[in-house]
């Protein structure tokens, strides 16, 4: 049962003491057989089904998750959702995810609080000047907007922003106005609600532990909760790809990072947009509440467990201070780590793989929040129609065997 | 006023000493000792704060740094400090204090509408509504939520104060100075381990000295201040207090934050400091927390721990009422009414959730005729802003039935002790659920581990889950003792033996009372920052958010200011019951760190302002800076940009310097290139490997440009390379990829090809290097006298060593101008001797310095790329026409070269640009072919890399990557370049001046 949520709603709550609210997302048991299994209730995964059932007609699936939903990186992120990136690839599908987020809370009866307040990214030498000067061109034909703003406009724009520190002065910055933040653990839980309303299945606390194929053909995964017969997969697990690619019996371009994010204690708000600063390494917002969310580079070694090194911190929170200076006397409140999966030319993998009936979306590294929806819609139609449509094509793996690479990294040192 | 000072008691605070401070502009007084929470309290101030979500008015319910409640600003503008917890802060002279998340003031804030409506505005409220209409969340919505969040006001400007860091390294770091902290140190020292014990507060000993313990035959305190004086004789033991350990990283690496007292006493004092201490290992002796009871009314301003009741008597002669009930499910709580009646404090009543034998403790309490309610519960707390009473009902029951109504002016309550496991569980330790105790403690089993496999962290005394005091000794001493022996440093010693009072068994109470309804449960606060209520845990279980993290999230409990240390326990107990589950199941949420918010000044510290980052400086820089130079940061160096005479602009100064190199002569300070010295008997081989062209063929005395790529095939360096002698060449880089280029060779010898006998090492600061270049630039150089430069001994593209005037200089004929062109190398040190030479002796041809952008429209004129205009990672060689093809032996980047996209012939290949009307092209345009991508946006074949006006040519050029560009040789490109206005450019050859490179030899 799904009560439609409004502010009605809430007050109809009050007088039963909110006793009558379903559950978000049901908890059944596992069939024996669905038609599409996707593995990984992250962002993606959860959007991925969505789509299936939304734009395709498929609601015979099943979304297993190893932990508790949203628990990766989706619920680790700082929520940075833009799509003023170069390559034409990467805006397409982030201009669609973008696009996606400005009505996701009425299309999912859920509030998202997707708050297009405006991402700045600074430049902060002639380099990155020339560089960002690049990218707005490209995003106009892209049918992005942005736009190159001056150091007067930052300030107007930043108040607590010095553009003259001693070491890199604030040259300008490429402004994208409807770029923002989101709630990112509503952005699962609404997808999740929406899933769960058509019928489909989320398991939580099944981890896929094997793939299973039948002539060249994928038909189905053992989970810790029994095996699961499907026709076809969708692996959907950000940084564990590498260990399902395994199970499916394929190799992935992919490396695991930390990349670590801390937030402050809730100040009175001081900063109403998401400011970036590559050349130092470190970017600021301040959520609702009035924490200051910031977050830096990736840490430089491989690893799986979620805590980063303390350096990266030091450095990240050395660069805002600078940037920002009346950050010194806020404290931070939580520091945490996640576990990224890195390709070679820093975008995405949406690809089918060597199994037939086996699809994978990965790759999506430091900057995949902003990107779930639309991910969604394309792996959703990838999956449909067991080939890739225009916007999931670029991303395939085999651009890796042709040098085919979609390289963001041109455009800014941190992608988030 | 309920609270108060007493005539006596207090011993942290000196009754001679007063001290004055303002709260929301309210002149009072405290004593010295005081912390700011026992100041206002002995003022009468119980209301100090209001809570995060609903406004609701709030007392301290704490005397230590988990305090959730008191939390104030100190001080204004860029000195101010938001969110400072009164609890632990250090009353100083002339304080000046606000409270914070209110308006228009504390005692009546509008914002308590909020709590007014709190009915339906439960837990997630905000993500069941604001949907409608649309642009409303960011335009209404939003910004309305956004104003009554936050809690303190911000700072403003530049921090005036300094923070400071120090490393240390010991065998043992003990977290806490209570007794089992200071057992554990002493023990641990014995075999003389360097130990370091960190304290939080102020001063040593922790809850035992207000608890009454005693150990060895003596009280607490007398203990304890003889073993402090034993631990500060000796060498090997460092002791801190004003510091608490905030953070272990993995591999014992831990952080400590110290507020020194002696701060803005003087200019060298830090405001804060951070210790960055690596540890064999870290005794964990942080304490236990003191959990809250969950009854309705248990957040109103006069509820507090009983733990923090009696510190606030004991410590600070301070009375928290005048009429105080307790309320229990332990035994620790009794002290608290023997320590009010000791400090002659009315205890209305005990009341006391279990229905047990009386122990000891409570014989005491009972032997003063303080009544105890066993089996009770508090129904509700009476009062707003303050308590006036409570009303009892039998604990079993759901509280329809009130037994008793009590007057009284504050409560206090305990619901047993929580170890304090965050320092075991930061670096990945983890925890059991412990029934009998009622507590989570750590796992011995599946501690944190460091770099030799053992578990690093040892917890000890009630962090460790030893709550009662002899126990608790005994345990610490065991720690000592294993962490010295594991270290490395045995020792021996008796263990200290204390006694105290037998302790009846806890009754795990997650609600007060047990089956109690919605009407009681909507009035009884978790976390009480976030105002997260019983109803609110329950809601969100009922909404499937089953797991704790997603409780946690939904409800927003445990994510406030005090991390969840008074309510993560409870709330989770709760969630436990919501869901028909064990507590052992639902589990935890991770301790994360820091222990307490950790200030970002201390952990930027020092490396602020000109610290920031090192500014590299060519030894010419304050000549440059004498001569009007205007910077370009690049990496880390400046360079002059141009240099800007009195009433010039910048674009006239860069003309001007283009022109006279081109006429006459100019010098550029080229230091800042990467020199890099490769030498050894496989250094041609190695080079070979790197550069796309064959380095170990070029003959002693030459030199040849090169360009690197990367494993896949794209350009990342390029600069010229001398060979030196037989085994040695000299590697010219870009300036920004100086320490790219040198980390990458170093890379490749180490992993790859560690077997070469190869060394290379970083010149680039050993050498002041000048370019002189034009056609006047042989002249110049030879005024000098000393080494032939001429065309016959030294042409283009050669090297010669020699005396040059007075230097000892190496000298390059290479041009990066298109001119007659010489670059000079000295050691660093000469390099001003030189470039005061140099323009002397250039005067009489009018020569000039040029900056970084006269160099680079010369280069553009001249066709030359540049590594990070014409490259961005995606571009290969043969894009940029430079020859790779011909190379058959291996090296870096062919395999990525015979990828099939890197062969396409359809790939952008470099090009001119001409406008049709001589017109400037803007950076970064793209040419459009008028199609549209399979995802609709607009189809590009081309875009300007480079884009100048040439004083040279008296029009604008630029250099470009055109599909298949070479190929078309005179087509127009359009190039939209604003919503309405596009520009046309021929494609052109990239050699826009003196194509056949005559001015070369002058
Ligand atoms: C600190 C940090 C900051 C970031 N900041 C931003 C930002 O500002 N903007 C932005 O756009 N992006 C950001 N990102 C990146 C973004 O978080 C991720 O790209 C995105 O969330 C990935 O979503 P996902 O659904 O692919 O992965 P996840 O959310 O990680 O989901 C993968 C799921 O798969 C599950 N799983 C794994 N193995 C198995 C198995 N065997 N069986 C079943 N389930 C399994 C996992 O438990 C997990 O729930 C940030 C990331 C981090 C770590």
């Amino acid at each position: 049962m799904r009560m439609s949520h409004s502010a009605l709603a809430l007050v109809r709550g009050a007088l039963t003491g909110h006793t009558g609210w379903p559950r978000t997302w049901d908890s059944p048991l596992p069939r024996d057989r669905y038609k599409v299994i996707v593995v990984g209730a992250g962002g993606h995964g959860l959007a991925t089904a969505y789509y299936l059932g939304r734009n395709h007609g498929i609601t015979d699936v099943a979304v297993l998750e190893k932990g508790w939903l949203g628990g990766g990186n989706t619920g680790r992120n700082t929520t940075i959702i833009r799509s003023n990136y170069l390559q034409d690839a990467s805006s397409a599908i982030y201009e669609k995810s973008r696009a996606l987020y400005e009505g996701l809370s009425q299309e999912l009866n859920y509030n998202v609080m997707f708050s297009p307040r405006g991402v700045m990214m600074l430049a902060q030498t002639e380099h990155e000047v020339r560089g960002y000067l690049r990218t707005a061109r490209a995003n106009y034909l892209q049918g992005v907007e942005t736009r190159f703003i001056t150091p007067e406009e930052v300030q107007k724009r930043v108040p607590i922003i010095r553009l003259d520190g001693p070491r890199y002065p604030v040259l300008g910055a490429l402004w994208q106005p409807r770029a923002g933040t989101a709630r990112h653990d509503a952005v699962a839980w609404g997808y999740a609600r929406a899933c769960s309303a058509m019928g489909m299945h989320i398991l939580e606390n099944c981890e896929v532990t094997g793939v299973r194929s039948d002539a060249g053909r994928v038909s189905g995964v053992e989970t810790t909760r029994g095996a699961i017969g499907c026709e076809r997969l969708a692996i959907v697990v950000a940084g564990h790809s590498g260990r399902l690619a395994q199970m499916a019996g394929f190799r992935l371009p992919v490396e695991s990072v930390t990349l670590q994010a801390l937030v402050s204690e809730p100040v009175k708000p001081c900063m109403d947009v998401v400011v970036m600063a590559n050349t130092v390494h470190g970017y600021l917002s301040q959520s609702d509440k009035g924490e200051m969310v910031i977050g830096g580079g990736a840490d430089g070694f491989n690893n799986f467990t979620q805590r980063g090194s303390w350096h990266h911190i030091e450095e990240t929170v050395r660069a805002l201070v600078e940037t920002f200076p009346m950050l010194s006397r806020l404290k931070m409140l939580r520091q945490w780590g996640g576990v990224v999966d890195m390709t070679g030319d820093r975008s995405p993998i949406l690809s089918p793989t060597p199994l037939g009936g086996c699809y994978i979306n990965c790759g999506w590294g430091t900057g995949g929040f902003k990107a779930i929806p639309g991910s969604g819609w394309a792996m959703a139609e990838m999956v449909a129609n067991e080939a890739p449509g225009p916007l999931a094509a670029p991303f395939g793996l085999e651009r890796f065997r042709e040098g085919r690479f979609i390289d963001e990294s041109v455009a800014a040192g941190v992608a988030h | 006023m309920s609270a108060h000072r007493l005539e006596t008691g207090g011993r942290l605070i000196d009754r001679t000493r007063r001290v004055r401070f303002t709260f929301d502009d309210a002149p009072l007084r405290g004593q010295a000792g005081d912390t700011l929470a026992s100041a206002l309290l002995a003022e009468g101030r119980m209301l100090q704060g209001r809570s995060f979500k609903y406004h609701r008015p709030r007392g301290p319910v704490t005397a230590d740094s988990a305090e959730p409640n008191a939390l104030m600003g100190l001080d204004t503008g860029a000195r101010a400090e938001p969110n400072v917890r009164a609890t632990s802060v250090q009353l100083s002279e002339g304080m000046v204090v606000h409270s914070q998340n209110r308006w228009p003031s504390l005692a009546f804030d509008v914002g308590r509408i909020a709590d007014r409506l709190a009915r339906v505005l439960p837990a997630g409220f905000y993500y069941k509504t604001f949907l409608w209409p649309r642009p409303f969340w960011k335009h209404v919505y939003e910004p309305l939520i956004r104003r009554a969040a936050g809690l303190g006001r911000a700072p403003e400007g530049v921090d005036p104060d300094r923070y400071e860091q120090l490393h240390a390294f010991a065998d043992v770091v003990v977290a806490g100075g209570g007794v089992a902290g200071l057992a554990a140190a002493w023990a641990a020292a014995q075999g003389g381990a360097r130990v370091i014990v960190l304290e939080e507060t102020g001063h040593w000993g922790g809850r035992a000295v207000v608890d009454g313990l005693v150990i060895d035959g003596h009280p607490a305190e007398a203990w304890v201040t003889a073993t402090v004086a034993a631990l500060e004789g000796l060498a090997n033991v460092t002791l801190r207090t004003n510091t608490s350990l905030t953070a272990v990283h993995d591999h014992g690496y831990v952080l400590a934050d110290e507020w020194p007292q002696d701060a803005g006493a003087g200019i060298a004092a830090p405001r804060q400091r951070l210790w960055r201490i690596r540890a064999g290992r870290v005794i964990a002796a942080n304490g236990a927390i003191e959990r809250p009871l969950a009854f309705a009314g248990n957040d109103v301003p006069g509820v507090m721990l009983a733990s923090a009741v009696r510190d606030y008597a004991v410590n600070y002669g301070v009375a928290v009422g005048r009429r105080v009930v307790v309320v229990t499910n332990n035994d620790d709580a009794y002290r608290t009414a023997l320590a009010l009646r000791e400090a002659g404090v009315e205890v209305a009543a005990v009341v006391d959730a279990r229905d047990t034998l009386p122990g000891p403790l409570a014989q005491q309490v009972r032997a003063h005729g303080i009544p105890i309610h066993d089996g009770s519960a508090i129904e509700a707390v009476q009062g707003d802003i303050g308590v006036t009473g409570v009303t009892l009902c039998r604990h079993s029951g759901n509280g329809a039935c009130v037994s008793a109504q009590i007057a009284c002016d504050a409560v206090a309550m305990s619901g047993g002790w929580s170890p304090a496991v965050h320092l075991w569980s930061h670096a990945g330790g983890k925890v059991v659920w412990d029934a009998d105790g009622a507590m989570f403690r750590p796992d011995p089993a599946q501690g944190p581990t460091g770099h030799d496999g053992a578990v690093f962290v040892i917890p000890a005394g009630a962090a460790a889950g030893a709550l009662w005091g002899p126990q608790a000794l005994a345990d610490a001493h065991a720690a000592g003792l294993r962490a010295a022996a594991e270290t490395g440093h045995p020792g021996h010693t008796p263990a200290p033996v204390a006694e105290a009072p037998e302790e009846r068994a806890i009754l795990p109470v997650w609600t007060m009372p047990e089956g109690a309804g919605p009407r009681l449960k909507s009035r009884m606060f978790l976390d009480f920052q976030n105002d997260v209520k019983v109803t609110d845990v329950e809601l969100a279980a009922r909404e499937g958010f089953e797991s704790v993290e997603h409780a946690k999230r939904y409800t927003t409990l445990g994510m406030a200011t005090d991390q969840g240390k008074l309510s993560n326990i409870n709330g989770l107990a709760v969630l436990a019951a919501a869901r028909g589950a064990g507590i052992a199941e639902t589990g935890t949420t991770t301790f994360r760190p820091p222990w307490t918010p950790l200030t970002l000044g201390a952990i930027a510290a020092e490396a602020r302002g000109e610290l920031f980052q090192a500014v590299r400086e060519t030894p010419m820089h304050a000549w440059h800076a004498a001569h009007g130079a205007r910077w370009e940061p690049v990496g880390q160096w400046r360079r002059p940009h141009a240099y800007v005479r009195p009433g010039e602009t910048p674009a006239k100064a860069v003309n001007r310097e283009v022109l006279n190199t081109r006429q006459t002569v100019g010098v550029l300070d080229a230091s800042t290139l990467g020199k890099i010295l490769v030498r050894g008997p496989d250094a041609g081989r190695f080079l070979d490997m790197l550069y796309t062209g064959t380095m170990s063929t070029l003959a002693v005395g030459r030199c040849r440009y090169g360009v690197m790529c990367t494993e896949n095939g794209f350009v990342f360096d390029d600069g010229v390379v001398a060979r030196i002698d037989a085994t040695t060449w000299l590697c010219h880089t870009t300036t920004g990829g100086a320490e790219a280029v040198h980390g990458w060779m170093e890379d490749w010898l180490q992993c790859e090809w560690w077997d070469w006998k190869v060394h290379v090492i970083d010149l680039t600061e050993q050498l002041a290097q000048i370019a002189v270049a034009g056609p006047n630039a042989r002249r110049v150089l030879q005024k000098l006298g000393g080494m032939d430069l001429s065309a016959d001994a030294l042409g283009h593209m050669r090297w010669a060593a020699g005396r040059l005037g007075d230097f000892d200089a190496r000298v390059l004929r290479v041009s990066f101008s298109g001119e007659l062109g010489f670059e000079v190398a000295v050691p660093a040190s000469q390099g001003p001797a030189l470039w005061d030479r140099l323009m002397a002796a250039g005067a009489e041809w009018g020569i000039m310095p040029y900056g970084t952008e006269a160099l680079h429209v010369m280069r553009a004129e001249k066709g030359f790329i540049m590594v990070g205009d014409e490259t961005d990672g995606t571009v290969t060689p043969g894009d940029l026409g430079l020859p790779t093809g011909a190379k058959k032996a291996d090296f870096l980047g062919k395999r990525g070269l015979e990828r099939s996209h890197l062969r396409d012939p359809e790939r952008w290949r470099l090009v001119g640009l001409e406008t049709l009307t001589g017109s400037v092209l803007p950076h970064g345009a793209y040419s459009v072919t008028g199609g549209y991508t399979d995802t609709y946006q607009r189809e590009t074949d081309g875009r300007v890399t480079s884009s100048y006006y040439s004083p040279t040519l008296g029009r604008g050029i630029a250099l470009g990557l055109v599909r298949r560009g070479p190929e078309r040789m005179g087509e127009v490109l359009t190039f939209p370049v604003g919503a309405a206005s596009q520009m046309k450019a021929r494609i052109v050859d990239p050699v826009f001046f003196d194509p056949q490179g005559g001015r070369l030899d002058g």
